[in-house]
């Protein structure tokens, strides 16, 4: 295709790449023996993973006792944890389908990894919603299926059952859209094997891919479809984890600006943990012609925008308490900032309102070591976001006689730990089993945007559409 | 694709130059079976001949059949089979039943769409397919002419058509 590119524009990939490069550099990692630093990083994370696994399972065992929950605050880490991984989990989609739609072109080289991030963010946050109904092994009755009570259904009004629906409906819907995605890649690889093993296990996941233009003509269309019906998905999931919060009459909670506020924090970190992985992923495979400087700051671009409309509504949340008039609600931000939870507010404000606004200056957008302690620095801030609403919130009720602080046990922190050893093992299983850039996709951009790319093929010929 | 079929196979090297050839390969009269590249050349599929897909109308039918799937399954548990007040509320309290109707429409969009994809492709599991040409999903572009359907062009005949119109590779499969 021929693509009319400005000239001024940056190059999207670097380093004079011919398609076949692009095949060779990234199925590189899968063809090849596991790397020393792939053989440390996955093990790490396996051990992670394996305290972690413990610690949920006593805690599955012992039921949700083992938190340090009481009376007053009856959900803390776990709901915060909840959010926060769903959060987290929509910078993917949010890259592979509205980025689509408004043809964003530099989506191309990472948009594989982040919905792979995006997968695994929504298992971590499923596991706290397992872990949170304490008898996880009853988990099914949150479905409406017949059952032995007398046809007793779940109650569709209830924004605890849309939350079931978005998040089960998001996660299987976003696995479908990046499966779709990794079939001509797969394929790729498979016409490549030289094991036996490779060649059958890529053959069968790659469900006889041609390449033929008829089927590439579906290809698209079904593509932008799914992209079509996973931008308000997106958007719909992050809205009804708020609305969790937003339709019960806690102060501090009932607010009506909670659900686009919800999905502007949860652009905010999901683009933060790309990029955190994404710096990390260009050097460890060497990556650095096709996850550029160019989308590190465009990165951080989306990041100070998503910021600045995180702290707007942080103040306008406050200026609301004041106006309304409810002294109730005036209470909860007051406490909030000034009360014995003020450190983790004023955590929030600094990681989330001021670091971002460093963004501004392009010395600083475009410093790897920088973005990378930044866009760690915003997901704590994200992290703390939710402990404060929720704790918060909860910590000093009406009745003065039942205020408490709330105080994490190990089982707390360990399911924590948990979530964070899954997230990783099953990252660091993707990025050595599965190409982790989108070649089909990152080949149909190169012309015309790739630096060097053989002069005798930039001349465009005159071409019927 | 049996492997009893002649093909003739033009091999390019780039996608400009190969959309360019399949109209000129066209206008000799020839019958392009069709076109196998890497990644998707838009225009190429309405170049070839190919009918404008029906995706979109399935897309729509599997949507709507979601949406009504959601509805019913909701107003049947919640006015029929076991009413309950909830609020104060009309038991069909349609506002509240927005975000499970959305979701079960874009479920049904997501998955039809999907599968119907697979099955007018012929993409299934273990589909071992005869594939004309190992780069054609590494850097090259394969334009595929079944002899069997071109009797009125000798086989040499193509091999120049393809030639000239910039293949740097003409193969017998």
């Amino acid at each position: 295709m021929s693509h009319v590119v400005s000239p001024i524009r940056e190059k999207l990939v670097t380093g004079g790449k011919s398609y076949s490069d692009v095949t060779h550099d990234i199925c590189k990692q899968v063809e090849g023996e596991p790397t020393k630093e792939w053989k440390w990083a996955f093990g790490i994370s396996s051990i992670v993973f394996i305290y972690g696994a413990y610690c949920l399972f006593y805690t599955w065992w012992q039921g949700i006792g083992v938190w340090g929950l009481n009376k007053t605050v009856g959900w803390a880490w776990d709901i915060t944890n909840f959010v926060w991984w769903v959060g987290i989990g929509h910078a993917g989609t949010l890259i592979s389908a509205v980025l689509l739609l408004f043809r964003q072109k530099w989506r191309t080289s990472i948009n594989r990894s982040a919905e792979a991030m995006t997968i695994f963010a929504v298992l971590c946050a499923a596991s706290f919603i397992l872990a949170h109904m304490g008898r996880p092994w009853l988990a099914h009755w949150a479905l409406p299926l017949p059952n032995a009570f007398g046809s007793l259904w779940v109650n569709f009004n209830s924004p605890l059952v849309w939350d079931v629906f978005a998040i089960s409906t998001y996660l299987s819907v976003s696995l479908l859209f990046w499966y779709m995605g990794l079939v001509p890649d797969l394929a790729s690889i498979r016409d490549r094997a030289t094991t036996k093993g490779r060649k059958f296990w890529y053959g069968l996941f790659s469900l006889g891919w041609t390449g033929s233009s008829k089927t590439w003509a579906r290809y698209e269309y079904m593509s932008l479809i799914l992209a079509g019906i996973s931008t308000p998905l997106v958007l719909s999931v992050h809205t009804i984890v708020s609305m969790d919060f937003a339709t019960s009459v806690i102060p501090g909670w009932h607010t009506t600006i909670f659900p686009p506020y919800f999905v502007a924090g949860a652009i905010f970190s999901g683009f933060a943990m790309v990029q955190t992985l994404l710096l990390i992923t260009r050097v460890v495979f060497k990556l650095e012609d096709y996850i550029t400087i160019e989308h590190i700051e465009m990165m951080n671009i989306v990041i100070t925008v998503t910021g600045s409309v995180v702290g707007i509504a942080y103040l306008t949340e406050f200026f609301i308490a004041w106006y309304s008039g409810v002294e109730y609600e005036s209470y909860a931000f007051i406490n909030r900032a000034t009360g014995p939870y003020w450190w983790a507010y004023w955590m929030m404000m600094t990681c989330n309102v001021i670091s971002p606004q460093l963004f501004w200056s392009k010395a600083i957008r475009t410093n790897l070591m920088v973005s990378f302690f930044l866009s760690i620095v915003v997901n704590v801030g994200m992290w703390f976001e939710r402990f404060v609403i929720i704790v918060t919130s909860l910590h000093r009720d009406y009745l003065p006689s039942s205020w408490a602080m709330f105080s994490p046990t190990m089982y707390d922190i360990g399911d924590y730990i948990f979530s964070f050893g899954l997230f990783f093992t099953l990252f660091f299983l993707f990025a050595k089993y599965l190409p982790v850039v989108n070649m089909a996709e990152v080949k149909s951009v190169m012309k015309g945007v790739s630096s060097n790319f053989p002069e005798k093929k930039k001349a465009t010929k005159k071409t019927e559409e | 694709m049996s492997s009893t079929t002649n093909y003739i196979l033009g091999v390019y090297d780039d996608e400009d130059e190969v959309l360019h050839a399949v109209s000129e390969v066209k206008s000799k009269g020839i019958k392009i079976e069709d076109v196998f590249t890497p990644f998707p050349i838009h225009g190429l599929d309405r170049a070839v001949g190919h009918e404008r897909t029906r995706l979109p109308i399935a897309a729509f039918m599997f949507g709507v059949l979601g949406l009504t799937c959601a509805l019913s399954l909701i107003s049947y548990t919640m006015v029929f089979d076991w009413p309950m007040i909830i609020g104060g509320k009309d038991f069909f309290a349609l506002p509240n039943w927005i975000p499970v109707s959305f979701e079960g429409t874009v479920l049904f969009t997501a998955f039809g769409l999907v599968i119907t994809f697979c099955i007018s492709n012929n993409l299934y599991p273990g589909n071992q397919p005869d594939l004309l040409d190992l780069r054609i999903t590494d850097d090259k572009f394969v334009m595929a002419i079944n002899v069997d359907k071109n009797k009125k062009v000798s086989a040499d005949d193509i091999k120049k058509a393809l030639k000239d119109s910039g293949a740097i590779e003409v193969n017998v499969k």
